[in-house]
């Protein structure tokens, strides 16, 4: 007898087969790495120094010997340390640095400079995580309100539906975009605001494609029989419902994380977005507002990432949505 | 001999009070301890409603218990609350279900789902949990326990699966088992195998069982008393051999004789009852059997037949059952 495959090795099976789809998935993985590991890759402090014949890592410690130690000047720390490692891209996200603005990509900077003369690919590097993290919060927000929304209409239907459907509904006519706007217009833009914004507006897709899911299972005989066998209202949306209507609303979910880094991005680029100095891809972009004629390199470089994550996460949710769906299969 | 179960009267009604209907009238049926009580009847006259009413499954809305009482151990379980209800179902009450392969949920396996069963109801650790999972898949004569623990419910034969279902529902030694017709969706000779488990099971652990079905074979196997049921109603109960071998209302006759007979080569038709059971909107007035039935008298369309003692353990709801004779 084989192994037992579950649902998800099958789906996952059936995932490989689109390359795209797999190149996109690492895509992601290599942000997610970037996300987490940016004070090594850029920043002004080292990986590891030693200093008076002790191993320090300030990139990543705030270590109590070093206060005091001004880290801007790089010579300097070479001069008293006795072995040291810098990050790849030498230059902090939020540093202005006055006598380099401007400037286009050259060996010193990769990506070239802002108008403060800010390191571009640092702060590429370092708005990797405020971008992924405001897309994973907000869809995990609207994940949250989704999933206790649509899962009580769909599992109690009735008066309850109703009510809960009317609310859906209420919240799809209004203009989502001016709405967020609005809100963002009378609180401070942090991005905790936005992170809370964004996934207190986009929660009304994954509700509908939960509450008919619900609607369809609650139904079925295995959920008569848990009830017969004495499982409680809870457990039974929880635990045997959810995992069979988690399927489409992963695609959606997908689809969520990127469309909610997009709206930071358009945010951020009408100046509503994370504060400076903040970095993020949007505020980035927003710098080359003024000076698009002849810094393309504050346009491509912002652009092309926020362009890149966003169709990557396209299409792992289109990959996975073909491997969920029997019927797109083998296509 | 003490009742463990006692259906008194229960009546379900369909819909709202201006187009409701009745599916299920005036039916009593007394459960005596480690016993198993039989109901056969057409599909749709009523049997599924009736054993749902009992654990309170009914979908309600449409449905609605609309008169009756259901007294398991002293206790009228149309009066209790559903949380203690839900410590009743699984716990002290059973049931298993028609199709075993779609009530088992696809994505956990067969292991996880009785363990969990058994967590609603018990204080247990894993290890426990694990050894009385196997311990039960033992009982219900699933070989190689072990294995098939981290089965998948797809990776099982429907058999199997019905085996599963009722290693779940016996996983908390219940006093009763409702089995809603746990054969018709298998094989006959898995059939044979799952009623035997269930006889055995009902000798060994001594719960009391209501058996649905439409097969008098499997029925006159394991029944100690059977009830007939016609319409939403209960038309004759009676011991066992009794029922086969002295049967009272014509619709029972109906059904022993649409029974097809091996010996019989020369007649080429099978027996049948004519015209179809009607439609719960529409019952005659009367007996809800008299379009049906030959015996049928004037009596019968203005006046309900009620259960009626015609000699001792056996009960038939017909005007004419002194006349029957077979």
């Amino acid at each position: 007898m084989n192994e037992s495959t579950g649902y998800w090795r099958g789906v996952w099976t059936e995932y490989k087969r689109d390359k795209l789809s797999v190149l996109a998935m690492f895509l992601i993985f290599s942000l997610f790495l970037v996300a987490v590991f940016d004070d090594l890759l850029a920043g002004k402090k080292p990986i590891i120094m030693k200093y008076q014949n002790n191993i320090y890592s300030p990139a990543v410690f705030n270590h109590k010997k070093l206060i005091g130690m001004d880290f801007s000047d790089q010579d300097e720390i070479k001069d008293i340390s006795s072995f040291v490692i810098f990050p790849p891209v030498k230059y902090s996200a939020t540093e202005n640095d006055l006598f380099s603005v401007l400037s286009p990509p050259d060996k010193n900077h990769y990506f070239g400079t802002d108008d403060r003369g800010r390191d571009v690919l640092s702060r590429m590097i370092h708005g990797t995580k405020i971008s992924l993290s405001i897309g994973f919060v907000a869809v995990g927000i609207a994940f949250i309100i989704g999933i206790t929304l649509g899962g009580i209409a769909g599992y109690y239907g009735g008066r309850t539906d109703f009510v809960i459907s009317r609310l859906f509904e209420i919240m799809i006519t209004f203009p989502v975009f001016f709405l967020i706007l609005t809100i963002l217009a009378f609180r401070d833009p942090s991005i905790y605001n936005i992170m809370i914004v964004l996934g207190a507006t986009g929660w009304t897709g994954i509700a509908r494609l939960i509450r008919g899911d619900f609607l369809k299972i609650r139904n079925y005989d295995y959920i008569t029989a848990q009830r017969a066998l004495g499982a409680n209202d809870i457990r039974i949306m929880f635990v045997h419902i959810l995992p069979n209507a988690l399927a489409p609303v992963l695609v959606a979910a997908t689809f969520g994380i990127a469309g909610a880094i997009l709206t930071e991005s358009a945010l951020s680029f009408l100046g509503f977005g994370v504060p400076p100095p903040t970095p993020s891809w949007g505020d980035v972009l927003s710098q080359s507002k003024k000076y698009i004629d002849f810094a393309w390199w504050l346009v491509i470089f912002p652009g092309l990432a926020i362009f890149l994550t966003v169709t990557s996460f396209n299409l792992v949710g289109e990959g996975f949505r073909n491997a969920l769906d029997p019927k797109l299969r083998g296509r | 001999m003490e009742n463990i179960l006692e259906i008194k009267n229960l009546s379900v009604s369909i819909g709202d009070k201006q187009n409701g209907f009745e599916v299920v009238s005036d039916v009593s049926i007394s459960v005596p301890k480690g016993k198993v009580i039989g109901i056969v009847g057409e599909s749709g006259c009523g049997k599924t409603i009736t054993a749902l009413s009992v654990i309170k499954l009914l979908p309600d809305p449409p449905a609605k218990i609309t008169s009756g009482e259901i007294i398991f151990k002293n206790r009228n379980l149309l009066e209790l609350s559903d949380e203690q209800l839900r410590l009743i179902r699984g716990n002290e009450i059973s049931m298993i279900f028609q199709e075993p392969v779609s009530s088992l949920n696809p994505v956990f396996t067969i292991g996880e789902q009785i363990g969990e069963t058994i967590r609603t109801h018990n204080k247990i650790n894993r290890k426990e949990e694990r050894d009385r999972v196997i311990e039960l898949l033992k009982l219900v004569d699933i070989p190689d326990p072990e294995r098939r623990y981290s089965n998948y419910p797809h990776e099982m034969s429907g058999g199997m699966c019905q085996r599963v279902m009722i290693a779940m529902a016996l996983c908390c030694n219940p006093d009763l088992l409702i089995a809603d017709e746990p054969t018709t969706a298998l094989d006959v000779t898995v059939e044979a195998g799952i009623i035997e488990l269930i006889n055995n099971l009902r000798n060994e652990i001594g719960m009391s069982v209501i058996l649905i079905t439409h097969d008098f074979g499997i029925i006159s196997e394991i029944a100690d008393e059977i009830y007939v049921m016609y319409a939403g109603r209960i038309v004759e109960n009676a011991k066992n051999e009794l029922l086969f071998n002295n049967p009272k209302h014509p619709y029972t006759i109906g059904l022993l004789n649409s029974i097809p007979d091996l010996n019989d080569i020369k007649n080429k038709y099978l027996k049948m009852i004519p015209g179809n059971i009607p439609s719960p909107q529409n019952y005659p007035k009367g007996c809800r059997f008299n379009d049906r039935c030959e015996m049928m008298i004037d009596k019968c369309k203005r006046s309900v037949p009620l259960l009626e003692k015609v000699e001792n353990e056996h009960e038939s709801a017909c005007f004419r059952s002194g006349e029957i004779n077979l």
